[in-house]
């Protein structure tokens, strides 16, 4: 039997060890410094916002582990030794390994401010990271974030419900506007700003200032505007949390870098999930995805080539949702922040200025090639199918109604959405 | 605007502080007048006139007070009567030795040969209850039998007070001889209390507009009542106790009876009865925390709708509709109470009395068995059991509205749901074999059936699963084990129901492809404690027995992967697939 050893509990990590759990016997080891079992990231704002507890973001009871045989170790790998498979554990010594897989995440980017070891001055990824939040914004009034992108405004969404005043410095013209093309973000922009967050656009940050103490008291933009507050929030991205694998022979360069079948440089040693970086392309995705949807997938890729079925990571057409206060988004295939040259594009949105849904297609062949939708729920498994048979964009403007997926009752803006289309195509083509 | 909110607390204490106090706020003198006309039986009411002489024309300071004396009259007038008519040892003995041989059933009159009342009485039931001994070799110890039973059953019956009565007259004579400020001015401390308590609410409810809509979940599990701290426990506390004087105790609580007596009035033309008073309250919460429940959920259509759809028939058919047929001299009948839910619907009382109601009264009977086997499983087959559990049933009502804050305390472990399927099944078995029981005793009117006696039966499910389980337990735990703890593990309609959604329906939930996060909101505001969760990270559909349709997951969803959907079976029991990623096929 072999043992596997599995560095990291998050998603990515945990999918490889259940996967491989039910295809093989072998000896599994995960190994985490963070919490003693996994628990769902993404839900980390919900546990300081009161929505839930750390024990309501296990996926998995307690009992599960012993069951399925995977042991947990509660501890920080400081060092990996590929020639001779051994692990350097900061407090239980050395562990032997024979297949490795590296699932150690991601950390929060700082990116050289003046001030930014100050207390009260953090970002938002791991566990202790929720903790340190926690005690940082302890009875205070006034809190900056730096960074439009998800964490930043699950950030200001957490701070708020405390009652905590948010200027949020965005450096882009609108909301996430690297990401969603105009429209979306600006639709997003107003949401934000509707929920009392005084946001800058435009706007970065320069300076962190502190007090007598080594506390944030206030911050300096790079328009010279001086903020006070007592917690700032750096949300500006995460990068491969990769430093332990230093001298290891294990080839990095932003992430680990890995091939097709997630194998690093170095026999029986895996890599997956946010540390990765992939060494070869795949159309419309990003060399490192830190996204819990991929870290999810290689873990089941990973899984199956270990356990002696060699996979490549091939995911399908790319999604991903999220939420913004209220607004719920999802997204299926691409849509970049700018159409491309060979693209063409259809945007609806609701008189309420909540919902809105953005198509878009190749001028020439009308092939369908991607759509956000924010307010309205559709289906995952239409656009899947629909992407990979590479539906025209009448097709799927036609069979928009099935891909609904609103609860019964609510208000269907289907009708509406493909007459402005017809409308507004009709209008192009002549 | 500001100030509405703690207003409204106030108000709120306010109402339920004097609605506590009125519960102790009253004198209580009985007259002569209060038991003749309580008691039709001119002698009972004379003998225990005579017991309680000690409370007529003087002040009970307490109900406590009163009570214990009028139980101790009471049990008085039993015990003089079981001296006077009950058989002596030695009447037995003599008895015994008349009959060595064979029983002769005609040697009762040589024992009690004398002609007086007393005699007359053992002669009588002797026959009455011992009749079958006639010709049969005897024991002593069967003869004791027979004057056991005379005692238990004929006496307190004839010239007593049977438990049933006992029961009945401690809460009626406490209800008339009560002298208090609610009694004078019922109308003015409805007000105070149940009044000022809407009004606050209210003002406490209402300021939520001003919040965006959407999911408001924040500090759920901060709060001192919605998470079994000392506020939660507090009124649970209250509501377990509330729940024990209603169903075991009326008798403490007639002043607030007396309240809710012009509303009865009003409604039926009858006094209030502590289940008027239980109604009302119950319709109150319904509706007002339905508002509550509407505000919450205003960005979505199907908990407006949902949330109206239980509000409108705790209101109209529990509450309004019964009260009318009453006042219109018909049978009182909840149109959408169904068996075993409703388990006394089969008793012979209810039976008879729909019989005796000619027409109406017969189709009521219909209705209430087509209910059964008709729409239960043709609606769960198109709808599921939603249908009935969280947009019809009063139980079901009162979880969504009053019970919706406590939702999130509901047990999501797999053992849990082991526990509950053991308990929620033994319960419909229970169910099915005491009605049978009493239909078989309505049918042949017998009451023995195999080795259990139907009669005792139906007064422990009654006890135990009806006020225990239901009441008890079903409301008093909701800040202390969610607010579905009877429809998940006691109701037995809610087990037939879920019977027939879990094999025959098209109902179930599904999710979206591989868009799940695996965060847990689902399966922390589940009520029924389905860990959703499981199901929604594997890309499974949710085809769960116990699933009551609320819709609330699909609603605290961030990512919008949860739906109750109705299609066509197949594919109903789909494989776990998550969608989005070539080249996996997923072990099992």
């Amino acid at each position: 039997m072999k043992h596997i050893v599995i560095i990291g509990n998050g998603i990515s990590g945990i999918t490889a060890a259940r996967n491989i759990r039910k295809r093989s016997n072998d000896n599994i080891t995960v190994i985490s410094g963070e919490t003693e079992h996994f628990f769902s990231r993404t839900a980390l704002m919900y546990i300081y916002m009161g929505h839930m507890k750390y024990e309501n973001t296990k996926p998995y009871e307690d009992w599960f582990w012993k069951k399925n045989k995977i042991e947990l170790v509660k501890d920080v790998v400081e060092k990996v030794n590929t020639e001779s498979k051994q692990l350097v554990l900061r407090d239980k010594g050395n562990l032997h390994y024979d297949v490795l897989v590296i699932a150690s995440g991601s950390k929060s980017n700082k990116f050289g401010w003046p001030g930014q070891d100050l207390k009260g001055v953090q970002g938002l990824y791991s566990f202790q990271d929720l903790q340190l939040m926690e005690e940082n914004s302890k009875n205070i009034k006034q809190a900056v974030i730096v960074g439009g992108g998800l964490i930043g405004i699950e950030m200001a969404e957490m701070l708020l419900t405390r009652k905590i005043q948010v200027t949020f410095l965005v450096r882009e013209n609108e909301f996430w506007s690297n990401v969603l093309p105009l429209q979306e973000a600006n639709l997003i922009t107003r949401h934000v700003r509707s929920h009392h967050v005084d946001l800058k656009l435009n706007t970065e940050l320069k300076e962190i200032q502190g007090d007598a103490n080594g506390k944030v008291k206030s911050i300096v933009t790079n328009k010279g505007e001086v903020i006070d507050c007592q917690f700032v929030g750096l949300t500006v991205g995460v990068s491969p949390n990769i430093e332990f694998l230093k001298n290891s022979g294990i080839e990095t360069k932003r992430g680990v870098l890995v091939n097709k079948f997630l194998e690093t440089n170095v026999k029986d040693v895996y890599a997956l999930g946010d540390c990765v970086e992939r060494k070869y392309e795949l159309p419309g995705r990003r060399t490192v995805e830190q996204v819990w949807y991929t870290g999810r997938m290689m873990g089941e890729v990973v899984a199956q080539t270990i356990c002696g079925q060699k996979t490549k990571y091939e995911p399908g057409p790319w999604f991903n949702s999220a939420k913004f206060f209220d607004i719920e988004y999802q997204t299926y295939g691409n849509v970049w922040s700018e159409l491309k040259p060979n693209e063409t594009e259809f945007y609806w949105e609701h008189e309420s200025g909540t919902k809105c849904v953005h198509v878009i297609w190749d001028k020439i062949t009308n092939q369908f090639l991607g759509l956000n939708t924010f307010g309205i729920r559709m289906r995952h498994e239409c656009f899947d199918k629909w992407l990979r048979e590479k539906k025209s964009i009448d097709f799927v403007m036609e069979h928009l109604a099935e891909a609904n997926f609103d609860p019964e009752f609510f208000e269907t803006h289907e009708g509406e959405i493909i007459r402005k289309f017809k409308k507004a195509t009709s209008i192009i083509s002549q | 605007m500001k100030y509405l909110k703690p207003l409204g607390l106030a108000l709120f204490i306010t109402g339920f502080a004097i609605f506590n106090i009125s519960f102790f706020w009253s004198s209580y003198q009985l007259t002569p007048e209060i038991v003749k006309g309580k008691i039709s039986d001119e002698r009972k009411a004379t003998t225990l006139l005579q017991e309680a002489r000690d409370l007529i024309g003087t002040d009970a300071s307490s109900n406590f007070k009163f009570v214990a004396a009028l139980s101790a009259a009471l049990d008085k007038v039993n015990e003089n009567q079981l001296s006077v008519f009950g058989f002596t040892n030695q009447e037995l003995d003599q008895l015994a030795a008349y009959n060595k041989e064979k029983f002769s059933i005609a040697s009762v009159d040589s024992v009690f040969k004398s002609e007086n009342e007393q005699n007359a009485f053992k002669r009588k039931s002797f026959k009455d209850y011992g009749g079958w001994l006639d010709g049969q070799a005897t024991s002593r110890e069967q003869i004791q039998n027979v004057a056991d039973n005379i005692k238990k059953y004929g006496i307190v019956n004839q010239f007593g007070f049977d438990r049933y009565a006992v029961k009945d007259l401690k809460y009626s004579l406490t209800k008339a001889s009560a002298t208090s400020p609610v009694k004078s001015n019922p109308a003015l401390f409805l007000f105070l209390t149940i009044g000022l308590c809407i009004i606050g609410s209210l003002l406490y409810i209402l300021p939520k507009l001003q919040l965006p809509a959407g999911i408001k979940n924040n500090g759920v599990f901060f709060n001192a009542m919605k998470n079994v701290q000392w506020l939660g426990i507090l009124t649970g506390s209250w509501l377990i106790l509330f729940y024990v004087l209603l169903y075991f105790y009326p008798e403490y609580m007639t002043n607030w009876v007396i309240m809710v007596d012009p509303v009865s009035k009003l409604l039926s033309g009858n006094e209030a009865g502590r289940f008027f008073l239980y109604g009302f309250i119950y319709t109150l919460c319904i509706l007002v925390m339905g508002v509550r429940m509407i505000i919450n959920y205003r960005h979505s259509k199907y908990q407006i709708l949902r949330t109206c759809s239980v509000m409108f028939f705790q209101t109209a058919f529990a509450f309004l509709i019964p009260e009318i047929m009453i006042r219109l001299n018909q049978p009182y009948f909840d149109f959408k109470n169904i068996w075993p839910l409703d388990y006394s619907f089969f008793f012979n009382n209810r039976i008879d009395t729909l019989l005796a109601n000619g027409g109406l009264g017969v189709f009521m009977l219909v209705w209430g068995i087509a209910l059964i086997i008709i729409a239960v499983p043709v609606l769960v087959y198109f709808f599921g059991k939603r249908w009935y559990c969280s947009w019809v049933c009063g139980c079901g009502g009162l979880a969504e509205t009053l019970g919706d804050p406590y939702r999130q305390l509901s047990n999501k472990k797999l053992s849990a749901w082991k526990i509950e399927r053991w308990m929620i099944h033994s319960v419909l078995v229970f169910a099915v074999v005491m009605t049978a029981g009493v239909l078989y005793t309505y049918f042949t009117n017998s009451s023995w059936v195999f080795f259990f006696d139907s009669y005792k039966l139906r007064e422990v499910y009654g006890a135990f699963i009806g006020a225990g389980f239901a009441g008890v337990v079903g409301t008093g735990f909701y800040p202390l084990m969610g607010n579905r703890t009877w429809c998940r593990f006691g109701c037995p309609l809610a087990a037939y129901l879920g019977i027939i959604q879990r094999f025959k329906s098209r109902f179930r939930i599904t999710t979206n492809g591989g868009q799940c996060i695996s965060c847990g909101n689902c399966s922390t505001y589940c009520e029924m404690g389905i860990d959703v969760r499981w199901y929604a990270q594997r890309g499974q559909n949710i085809v769960r027995s116990s699933c009551v349709g609320c819709g609330v997951c699909s609603s605290v969803c961030p990512r919008g992967v949860l739906n109750l959907e109705v299609k066509e079976e197949d594919g109903r029991f789909g494989k776990a697939i998550l969608i989005g990623n070539n080249g996996i096929r997923l072990a099992d």
